[in-house]
């Protein structure tokens, strides 16, 4: 792109016709005309990178943040909330003087079009995210999609994009705790990679991305800026895959995780030595979104020469900087005084750290190259004033037509032996099976802190080692649901992750999510995704637990194809003492199973109706948000207290797949019997939410029962663990050795 | 008293913290060494830790060895100073010659993260008076290049003089050769073995097991009643 002589903002203003190539970096006419209307003249080549780049969709929330908007309108009052939406990451108080801060985020498109470095990047962003909050990675987890399991093209993508996430992560030394995989059809071309990070720091520790102080210097520092990357925001995740159009491998980054741990831990050593005001890391849009970010966050304007950033390619054109996405950069604010010490830090870790510009008293923000002046904005243009869309919306005409394909009228099991066949068929499926052989490729216990991690129902991990203070993650999403009815869809993905978190004994506080839909130009989709927000919102004005940050993630469709709706929810929960921490394992013989809540028949999107009938239709179960947080409060009681010693929340697949789950783990057995009221399949298939099955000691049977009488909470005796088999009496038994093969065989069969 | 031992802090090392936690909750002293720096500081023994010392580039393990304080680490264990080293600090200990052999990438290629069952077989070393020999027991495993190599004679040697100090049981999780799993050097005081032992010292964190804390506590009784 670069043309002689220098585009500076002197050379545009003297030539309004030059023809720039606007829709080539992914502008529309109308978006285009704004930028000139702007700047009062057309603008410089940098300043349409710039532009191009921070107003795409990515960037931008131009489609969502009309919708996006509730989840500050309806936030519910929290104390523990301390930095909201907006910034790198939400951070939520933990007491003790403890702040988390957490946050989910999409590598969808790049993860498609080369597997291994998009999931490897994905994780490398969402950490540096949490970097710059000030906290120290503690964690990470990844809810990840694929297409059909035994599909050719999930044999490419799953195994690199699992690599890429192990490669990546374990070499930072942050266990991964948590996360989800999934299978279906509708994300074939459109796998979703979600990757989640977790962070802890003191209070006073918290940093913002903002650059005040007239005179203080920005300073450029990690890996040298490359030719990687180049709008991988604006082309790559803002626009539908389409075969016609080239490959689009060279917009995908790659990363170095060592480059990254250096960058960890000098960072966290110049916070300590309090040498930074203000501290942004650089992800989508890079430089562009850094400096416009940082300076219309802060109180006063920029100067960057950007001939003073390190490259790694000495023929990249200001364009080019501006817009790379290199990896492992961050750009930090600091007083004249402190510039050299951050610098030595910098040294001792062997990053390479360059002062490119300094902030300074005006408003604009200014950006130079061998001399001339080639960017000279108002940087709130830039970072937050792009174009806001009303898209159209509208029920899409087929949803009523699925809803009454009721799954509540597919056949069902007649016989002992037929339901013992569908036992099997259910636990051995790609979605119910263990997923052992993925995360085994994942460190869980670098940091030494790892209280749970997966397949537990959310990945815990130790803050305090004299306190036994203790924090908890889980990540829920369900397509299908969300499918069948998107406000409904995402409320149970709350619900889901609300209760997984509570189910291991740890007070729910927060939210963040990451929406996962197909293209907002198609008004059926911008449907989906306005009743999944809302959904979202009021679950969460219900539950208390607001919405810290999260990420959105469109145009994930390929053709006239989108994914399901796929609303995915993290809830981080908190826990004083992780001794009293519940596992799923039963631990037990002969100590007591007991049913919490309410069992319907309710199929729809079920795991059975998708294993047995490959059916999709009829409405998801029905959520009850006051049901969840009572059931929330007895779980984190009988934790505390003692009088419980496992506990699995039931979700997917229903009661069996838990106790099939409790029991593979704890390598004992159990014995059901059939409450009354209930026929055996709904009692061992049903999706009905708000229900969690727990193992009770014989000695505090009285105890519980009383407390969960006394509650409301409906708690139903349905067998005992003991055994070496899973025996619903009357019906069948299945081996635990059988179950296990079943279980554990089915994945490294498709993929190893 | 107490011991004072040293944990190297080389550029990518992960688990440096947590192998000072180990040597606390073992009720040593624990002091941090910088890769750059030649001193030791006067440590009875030095725990090089895992993680991937300069991102395992050319060869996990090859870069670190050249590290200044890996000069004066070298004369001393040669000297007698205890020196454990941990996955990547064991492919340290390797590179730098204090034991024999190498290690290869998994022959299953993938990174893998497993709950490993070990058999003590020289309960004889510094690190290992705590255990005895044949003893069963449990230990983390993490690695993309954990598979043991050596030439038979070497091998030959390492067996006849009882020097394979760990041995993978029920699953070779990597393809190591005669499923060594860690190895001594022949006066005892140099040891390096794949799994994490500084991740199984506290009950409740990783696996929930302390089979790991007599790595900690053997050396510690010996400094302290040598």
């Amino acid at each position: 792109m670069s043309r002689t002589p220098l585009d500076t903002v002197e050379h545009a203003a003297a030539t309004p016709d030059v023809e720039l190539p606007w829709a080539e970096l992914g502008l529309k006419k109308d978006e285009y005309e704004r930028v000139v209307e702007i700047l009062g003249r057309r603008p410089t080549g940098a300043e349409l990178a710039m532009y191009s780049v921070m107003w795409s969709e990515h960037c931008s929330y131009k489609s969502s943040k009309v919708h996006l908007r509730q989840f500050g309108e309806k936030a519910p009052e929290s104390d523990a909330l301390l930095v909201g939406i907006g910034e790198n990451a939400g951070v939520v108080d933990v007491g003790q003087g403890y702040a988390v801060t957490f946050k989910v985020e999409s590598h969808n498109h790049p993860s498609y079009v080369e597997p291994y470095q998009g999931a490897a990047t994905g994780v490398g962003g969402i950490v540096r995210d949490i970097i710059a909050m000030g906290a120290r990675p503690v964690a990470v987890v990844d809810p990840l999609r694929f297409g059909a399991a035994d599909h050719p093209d999930t044999k490419r993508v799953l195994p690199g994009v699992v690599a890429g996430i192990g490669g990546y992560g374990n070499c930072l030394g942050l266990p991964n705790i948590g996360g989800e995989v999934v299978f279906d059809a509708c994300y074939q071309g459109n796998p979703l990679v979600n990757a989640g990070a977790i962070g802890v720091m003191r209070h006073e520790d918290i940093h913002l991305a903002k650059a005040s102080g007239a005179g203080n210097k920005v300073i450029l520092y990690g890996a040298r800026t490359g030719g990687d990357g180049i709008g991988g925001a604006s082309i790559l995740a803002s626009e539908t895959f389409d075969d016609a159009k080239p490959s689009k491998r060279p917009a995908v980054q790659v990363g170095d995780p060592f480059q990254e741990k250096l960058l960890i831990e000098c960072t966290l050593e110049a916070f300590k030595e309090k040498l930074v005001v203000g501290i942004q890391d650089l992800g989508a849009a890079g430089l562009s979104c850094a400096t416009s970010e940082l300076a219309s966050n802060g109180s006063g304007g920029m100067r960057v020469t950007l001939d003073d950033v390190p490259l790694r390619d000495s023929t990249l054109s200001p364009e080019e900087i501006l817009m790379s996405e290199s990896q492992e950069r961050m750009c930090a604010v600091v007083e004249p005084g402190k510039v050299d010490r951050f610098l030595e830090i910098c040294d001792k870790w062997d990053v390479i750290a360059t002062v490119i510009g300094e902030v300074t008293d005006g408003d604009r923000l200014e950006i130079f190259w061998h001399g001339g002046k080639i960017v000279d904005v108002d940087p709130r243009t830039v970072a937050h004033d792009g174009p806001v869309y009303e898209r159209p919306y509208a029920r899409p005409d087929w949803q009523d037509a699925l809803q009454a394909d009721d799954a509540n009228k597919l056949p069902r099991p007649q016989s002992g032996e037929e339901l013992k066949d569908q036992v099997l068929r259910l636990v051995s499926s790609p979605n119910q099976a263990s997923k052992k052989w993925i995360t085994q490729q994942y460190d869980h216990f670098v940091q030494g802190n790892t209280v749970l991690a997966q397949p537990e129902d959310s990945g815990m991990i130790r803050v305090d080692e004299e306190s036994g203070l203790g924090v908890a993650i889980a990540t829920d999403g369900n397509g299908r649901y969300a499918k069948l009815d998107p406000y409904t869809g995402a409320q149970l993905a709350l619900a889901e992750a609300y209760r997984n978190v509570a189910t291991t004994g740890a007070k729910p506080l927060a939210v963040s999510d990451c929406l996962n839909f197909g293209s907002p130009e198609d008004p059926a989709v911008m449907w989906q995704f306005a009743e999944a927000v809302r959904g979202l919102a009021d679950g969460c004005r219900q539950l208390g637990t607001p919405v810290t940050g999260g990420n959105v993630s469109l145009y994930n469709q390929t053709g006239e194809a989108a994914i399901h709706p796929t609303p995915v929810v993290a809830v981080l929960g908190v826990i004083d003492d992780v001794a009293r921490r519940t596992p799923v394992a039963f631990q037990e013989e002969g100590q007591l199973l007991y049913l919490l809540g309410d069992t319907r028949e309710e199929f729809g999107g079920s795991a059975w109706s998708q294993v047995i009938h490959d059916h999709l239709g009829g409405l998801p179960p029905k959520v009850d948000l006051e049901r969840e947080r009572l059931l929330g409060e007895i779980l984190i009681s009988a934790s505390r207290d003692g009088m419980i010693d496992s506990a699995h929340d039931l979700s997917d697949g229903g009661l069996v797949q838990a106790v099939v789950e409790s029991a593979l783990l704890g390598d004992k057995g159990a014995r059901l019997v059939v409450p009354d009221g209930l026929d055996a399949f709904t009692f061992l298939f049903s999706e009905s939410a708000g229900r969690a099955l727990v193992a009770v000691p014989r000695s505090e049977e009285l105890r519980f029962t009383d407390m969960c009488g006394a509650r409301g909470l409906p708690a139903t005796r349905v067998g005992v663990v003991d055994g070496d088999a899973v025996e619903v009496q009357g019906e069948f038994a299945l081996p635990l050795a059988e179950l296990r093969e079943a279980h554990e065989g089915t994945i490294p069969a498709l993929l190893a | 008293m107490t011991a004072r031992i040293g944990v190297v802090t080389f550029p990518g090392s992960l688990d440096d913290r947590d192998t000072q936690r180990a040597i606390r909750v073992a009720g040593a002293e624990p002091v941090a060494l910088w890769h750059k720096d030649k001193d030791l500081k006067q440590v009875d023994a030095v725990v090089l830790c895992g993680g991937f010392s300069y991102g395992d580039y050319l060869r996990a393990g090859a870069i670190a060895r050249f590290s200044p304080v890996m000069d004066t680490l070298i004369d001393q264990a040669k000297a007698g100073l205890p020196v454990l080293g941990i996955c990547n600090g064991f492919q340290i200990l390797t590179e730098a010659h204090l034991l024999p052999g190498g290690m290869l990438g998994n022959d299953h290629l993938h990174f893998i993260c497993r709950d490993q069952k070990l058999r003590v077989e020289n309960a004889g070393t510094a690190w290992t008076s705590d255990y005895s020999a044949g003893q069963e027991i449990h230990i983390p495993l993490k690695n993309m290049d954990g598979r043991y190599v050596a030439d038979p004679r070497t091998l030959d040697e390492l067996e006849a003089e009882g020097r394979v100090a760990f041995r993978y049981l029920d699953v070779n999780p990597n393809g190591s050769l005669n499923d060594i799993a860690g190895i001594t050097n022949a006066a005892g005081n140099v040891v390096g073995l794949m799994p994490h032992p500084e991740h199984a010292v506290e009950p409740l964190i990783g696996t929930g097991r302390t089979d790991g804390l007599p790595f900690f506590t053997s050396i510690l009784k010996k400094l302290v009643n040598a």
